[in-house]
């Protein structure tokens, strides 16, 4: 039982930090449709701004919760910088374009993002210790400062964005583009800057990831973002994709599913995992646990 | 009748030519050159089967280098352990993968284009997640002791075989269908096709087609590892697709071979293999804002030339 509180807690941290992620595939994908996959990459250059500013400023001999505040607030305002450019530069001349060739640009900025981090970098970099790494014994379940950080965060963020999405102004113009782009733009809703601002609210939550991601394993590499941004688009896929509540949901799900196969089967196959679910998901419910089915209309 | 019989001659005559080339120029070529000569075979090979279901069908494979992963090592472990002949466990390798590509193609291409990436995507990492943890497969150590039989006879003489099969297939009437599919699946399903069958031939017929590949591969160097066939390698053969052509056969075998050749005569540049996947990355997104449909688009070479030709001829009589 205990063991398996355990295995629970940590799923949820891991689930967390997947659902980060996945709220901005699910977000963009409900405005463009289309897979941002350059969304990993800037889950990594979050984490990459994240470590420079915690070794350069200073951070790392001398952690203080200000400090830690800083690290996190800067691997989000890089994230949101760069996913805004990657947008201007690479997505905005494309909106007229067929989807595969949308999807076939979103590659190439993702290798090309991954490939800089790689040439300006190297490889794998040593996250520096900012955070304690205090753990508390609860009924000999450990809960550990990081676990409490990683869970307190994102619930915070998801009241943030809940708040943005369903009682602001921008939240209600992101939800009619979400509906129908063209309707939206005829009743006056000036649709390149609500895209805009999804892809802002969606990779400042991915720098947020970033954060969490690196204090519990703390080392940055430039393709640390590929595994984890392929599952957390497997996580917005089984929540159902263009979906806010689906894609956290779907995340707590794969994080769980994870963390139990390698708690109680092996380690080894937990890569595999996320791919059966999402293969399960769409075999049965195509449009994702919480999708909407649409018609196609010739 | 005549034409077909010119036809089949002509294909024996390009195979007795490949053979003649291996038996008379090979021993006597440099063996870096005869290295890159195969590689351009086996990325050749490769790409035409992703051409049919990217560019010919429209579906969006992510996976490809999974299906080269199945061909590699179904066509090893059968000459390794069941002592099939290589030449015979080369066929048995695309048939291993096309298999891989039923399961695969069966399930996913129910789902629209987006999703399709998705899975086919998650189907690589699942192969090699699988290779990784099964010892009979070598592990993440990778499988040696395959005999080294691939050459240039048997690389090109499966070049020459895909290339006339798929042009045959894709100048038949079943073969009219793939295209169709890709440009309007609604109204060729209207028509009374069996639009999901269309696109599980493309999927198998193309992961046949990289078996093979991936089988010459496994035959190559004597040993063969997991991480040869990853995420990147997909992509790889996705932009050769992508550049030469979407709906030309001639155009993504020119990509092959540019780009095979290129990071060769960059190779003195340090860190050239880091640059590499930049620059195909910078392409990838240049191609897809100026020419949405690749260097030839929906073109054949011999289209290009024709015209040119024609071009010279007219400004020649004008003259």
């Amino acid at each position: 039982m205990t063991q398996f509180v355990q295995q629970l807690v940590n799923g949820l941290s891991l689930g967390a930090i997947y659902a980060l992620v996945a709220l901005g595939y699910t977000m963009v994908y409900g405005t463009l449709q289309f897979i941002n996959f350059a969304h990993s990459e800037v889950f990594m250059a979050g984490a990459f701004a994240a470590m420079v500013v915690a070794v350069h400023a200073g951070v790392a001999e001398n952690p203080t919760w200000a400090g830690v505040a800083l690290v996190a607030v800067a691997a989000m305002l890089f994230s949101m910088v760069l996913a805004i450019v990657v947008e201007r530069v690479a997505y905005r001349p494309m909106r007229k374009s067929s989807r595969l060739n949308v999807l076939i640009t979103a590659i190439g900025v993702s290798i090309f993002l991954q490939n800089v981090a790689l040439v300006s970098f190297g490889t794998v970099l040593p996250f520096p210790e900012i955070v304690p790494r205090t753990a508390w014994e609860l009924g000999g379940v450990r809960v550990s400062l990081n676990n409490v950080l990683i869970l307190g965060v994102t619930l915070a963020l998801m009241v943030a964005l809940t708040y943005v999405v369903e009682r602001t102004k921008i939240g209600l113009a992101m939800r009619a583009v979400s509906h129908s782009r063209d309707t939206a733009a005829l009743m006056g809703i000036p649709v390149d800057r609500v895209i805009v601002a999804t892809f802002a609210v969606g990779s400042l939550l991915a720098g947020a990831a970033a954060f969490l991601f690196c204090i519990e394993n703390p080392r940055v590499d430039p393709a640390m973002g590929a595994n984890i941004g392929l599952k957390a688009f497997v996580a917005a896929v089984v929540g159902g994709i263009g979906s806010i509540p689906g894609a956290v949901v779907g995340a707590i799900v794969l994080g769980l599913a994870e963390t139990m196969v390698s708690g109680y089967f092996t380690s080894t196959w937990r890569d595999a995992i996320a791919f059966l679910l999402l293969i399960v998901v769409l075999l049965y419910k195509p449009s994702g646990l919480f999708g909407r089915h649409q018609m196609e209309k010739v | 009748m005549r034409r077909v019989a010119i036809a089949y001659a002509l294909v024996a005559a390009a195979i007795a030519a490949v053979w003649a080339i291996e038996v008379y120029a090979i021993p006597w070529t440099d063996p870096y050159i005869t290295n890159v000569l195969l590689r351009i075979g086996f990325n050749v090979l490769a790409v035409l089967g992703l051409s049919l279901v990217l560019g010919f069908t429209g579906q969006f494979s992510l996976g490809h280098a999974g299906f080269m992963a199945a061909g590699a090592y179904g066509s090893a472990i059968l000459n390794m352990h069941a002592g099939v002949p290589a030449p015979l466990a080369m066929v048995f390798g695309g048939v291993v993968a096309g298999l891989a590509g039923v399961v695969v193609g069966v399930p996913s291409l129910r789902l629209s284009g987006d999703y399709l990436a998705v899975v086919t995507l998650g189907f690589n990492q699942i192969i090699i997640v699988i290779i990784q943890n099964t010892p009979i497969l070598g592990q993440a150590a990778g499988l040696t002791g395959v005999p080294q039989v691939t050459n240039f006879g048997w690389t090109f003489t499966w070049v020459i075989l895909a290339a006339v099969s798929l042009r045959n297939l894709l100048d038949s009437p079943q073969g009219r269908a793939f295209e169709a599919v890709r440009d309007n699946e609604i109204a060729t399903r209207s028509l009374g096709i069996d639009t999901t069958g269309v696109k599980v031939t493309a999927f198998v017929i193309g992961a046949f087609w990289a078996g093979v590949a991936g089988s010459l591969i496994g035959f190559n160097l004597s040993s063969i590892f997991p991480s040869q066939f990853q995420f990147d390698r997909s992509i790889e053969l996705l932009a050769m697709v992508v550049l030469g052509g979407t709906g030309s056969l001639s155009g993504p075998v020119l990509a092959a071979v540019v780009l095979t050749v290129l990071p060769e005569l960059l190779r003195d540049i340090p860190n050239a293999d880091r640059y590499r996947m930049m620059v195909y990355s910078v392409l990838l997104v240049a191609m897809m804002a100026l020419r949405p449909r690749g260097f030839l688009g929906n073109r054949e070479l011999s289209d290009v030339v024709a015209g040119l030709w024609r071009r010279v001829r007219r400004r020649g009589q004008v003259a």
